[in-house]
């Protein structure tokens, strides 16, 4: 491949990719001819540059379709990306069965573009349950099904965490909702092709995903709305000239669905392999780290989680501070140290870790486009920074002095 | 976000790091912050007779601007007397750090650290004074004050 040379090892290293991944090559390249010679508009009914779009546009839904398990093109609502994509769903159900209930299901650790949309009809008189999660981020299914009501009218949950990567039992939650008769919508976007995924095995009514988490562009994503079995049918959200069967107005992007389609079919023929290969590099950064550093932990589920994801806590350094160190690495950190609220990840606040471990958690995404090279350089250079950082921190000297840093009273500033 | 040249140099060189002994009379140790808000300050000052900082020291857990706002702060108040030392303020420090918004708590948390330690070393110089003011208080913990001098 063109961008695995060993030996060539350029700076800075990208490493942030839960974030968003780089589009793949062969991707752009099946974009390309969708700007300047078959860029109609997939509504105009009346000509070829038309035609020629809707076939384009047609003919990605199917794959995408494909790529979630989805029996039909028909059922892939383009939307501009996943938030959109949650938005809809959520909201758009919440609005259409409100006669049937106005109770919503969801969890402590979405992302939040559902937890916001389920924070904005709370205002307007539904009442969510936010599930917690357990300490390795994994929401038990029991817990979804203990706070079913007969005024449920839909399940949020996602498919895997973009912070911790744990993936969630979708499909045991599945059989739940659809014994119960609730909807059940999942934001699969960090999962979708990293991990099995299957809209009709997994009992999924509604699920989002976007083109940038799988070396697609940004701008586009989808929604999956089932169509039969049942049939689910939502508010728009966005008035206009009535695209997507009434669901989502708007001229669609076809070179973005030209991508979207390249970028599914890229990850279903090689994402097996490329999984292990990622998580490989992904085992050997954390054993590397581990065998030079102590008081380093792992944050999420060892097992149920994403292969590119490690999130680390460095006790004693603050991750804002970490980062910093390595400032040719992109990665990024559960500390809040840029917000104006100080407030640490919630993610990994609701998952109990204690605020002073989150404050010095580090994200790491490893994806397709990473080499052992880069994992090895970031592993020596993290080392000698933590290493650094430590010999300036005051908690690590008492930690040192075997002083128990929760035991000082400590003024909140 | 972008950090300030001097912000950076303060970081990748920071002056000043370490720790003095903290039971020494001659020094006063400021601990501010806390793990739970991702800042923790120690700044610690060696007070000669005169009044004056003849050396200073920090260790911190925190973001760039923190490390780089403490590495500042010693610098500035080593050579100065007690109460010069003492109205430092945060802004100062903001200002030559070019300080963003977000950032400011960290120049607050600074000029803290350095009250507190010009606190620690005013008290226990108060306790001495009236140690030896007192000679039976004095002669009631000898041991304390042998292992201090």
């Amino acid at each position: 491949m063109a961008y695995d040379h060993p030996g060539s090892l350029r700076l800075p290293i990208y490493m942030d990719n839960h974030s968003t991944t780089p589009v793949d090559p062969r991707v752009v390249e099946a974009m390309l001819p969708y700007f300047t010679s078959t860029f109609g508009n997939a509504a105009s009914r009346t000509h070829a540059f038309g035609w020629s779009a809707e076939a384009a546009v047609e003919d990605g839904r199917e794959t995408i379709a494909k790529f979630i398990g989805a029996s039909s093109g028909k059922e892939i609502v383009f939307t501009s990306g996943a938030t959109e994509a949650n938005n809809l769903a959520i909201k758009g159900a919440a609005e259409y069965y409100q006669a049937k209930g106005n109770h919503l299901i969801t969890t402590a650790i979405e992302h939040k573009s559902v937890l916001d949309s389920c924070k904005r009809l709370e205002r307007q008189g539904f009442e969510v349950t936010y599930v917690e999660v357990g300490k390795n981020g994994v929401v038990d299914p029991a817990k979804i099904e203990a706070a079913i009501t007969d005024k449920t009218i839909l399940v949020s949950v996602m498919l895997a965490n973009n912070e911790v990567g744990t993936i969630q039992p979708i499909g045991e939650i599945g059989k739940i909702t659809r014994a119960r008769n609730v909807l059940l919508h999942c934001d699969a976007v960090q999962g979708a092709g990293k991990t099995p995924f299957d809209v009709e095995a997994m009992n999924v009514d509604l699920a989002s995903v976007t083109a940038h988490k799988i070396y697609g562009p940004k701008g586009i994503g989808a929604l999956y709305v089932r169509r039969s079995r049942p049939r689910v049918r939502l508010v728009s959200q966005m008035d206009g000239g009535g695209h997507e069967r009434g669901n989502r107005s708007g001229t669609l992007n076809v070179a973005g669905i030209v991508g979207f389609q390249r970028a599914c079919e890229l990850m279903m023929s090689e994402g097996p392999t490329e999984n292990a290969r990622i998580r490989a590099l992904r085992d050997r950064l954390h054993q590397r780290i581990t065998a030079a550093l102590d008081q380093v932990t792992l944050n999420g589920d060892p097992e149920r989680r994403l292969s590119g994801n490690l999130n680390l806590s460095f006790a004693f350094v603050e991750g804002e501070g970490l980062m910093m160190a390595i400032k040719d690495v992109a990665v990024s950190s559960g500390s809040a140290c840029t917000s104006a609220s100080l407030e640490p990840s919630y993610v990994l606040k609701a998952m109990g870790l204690d605020e002073d471990l989150a404050h010095s958690s580090l994200r790491f995404g490893i994806g397709r486009f990473n080499t052992q090279e880069e994992v090895d350089y970031v592993a020596d250079l993290l080392i000698s920074k933590v290493k650094k950082l430590r010999d300036i921190s005051p908690l690590y000297e008492m930690h040192q002095q075997g002083i128990d840093i929760k035991s000082i009273q400590w003024a909140a500033h | 976000m972008a950090y300030s040249d001097k912000v950076i140099d303060h970081y990748e060189n920071p002056r000043n790091v370490g720790s003095l002994d903290p039971q020494r009379e001659d020094v006063g140790t400021g601990l501010v912050g806390a793990p739970a808000c991702g800042d923790v300050m120690r700044l610690q000052i060696r007070v000669n007779e005169e009044g004056v900082i003849e050396d200073a020291r920090f260790k911190t857990f925190g973001c760039g601007s923190a490390i780089a706002s403490s590495s500042l702060a010693t610098e500035w108040i080593k050579g100065k007397k007690l109460d010069e030392a003492g109205q430092l303020s945060n802004s100062q420090i903001a200002t030559e750090l070019n300080l963003p918004p977000v950032k400011i708590h960290c120049s607050v948390l600074a000029e803290d650290a350095i009250k507190s330690a010009i606190l620690d070393y005013k008290k226990k110089r108060e306790a001495r004074q009236a140690l030896s003011a007192a000679p039976s208080a004095a002669a009631a913990k000898p041991s304390e004050l042998s292992a201090s001098k």
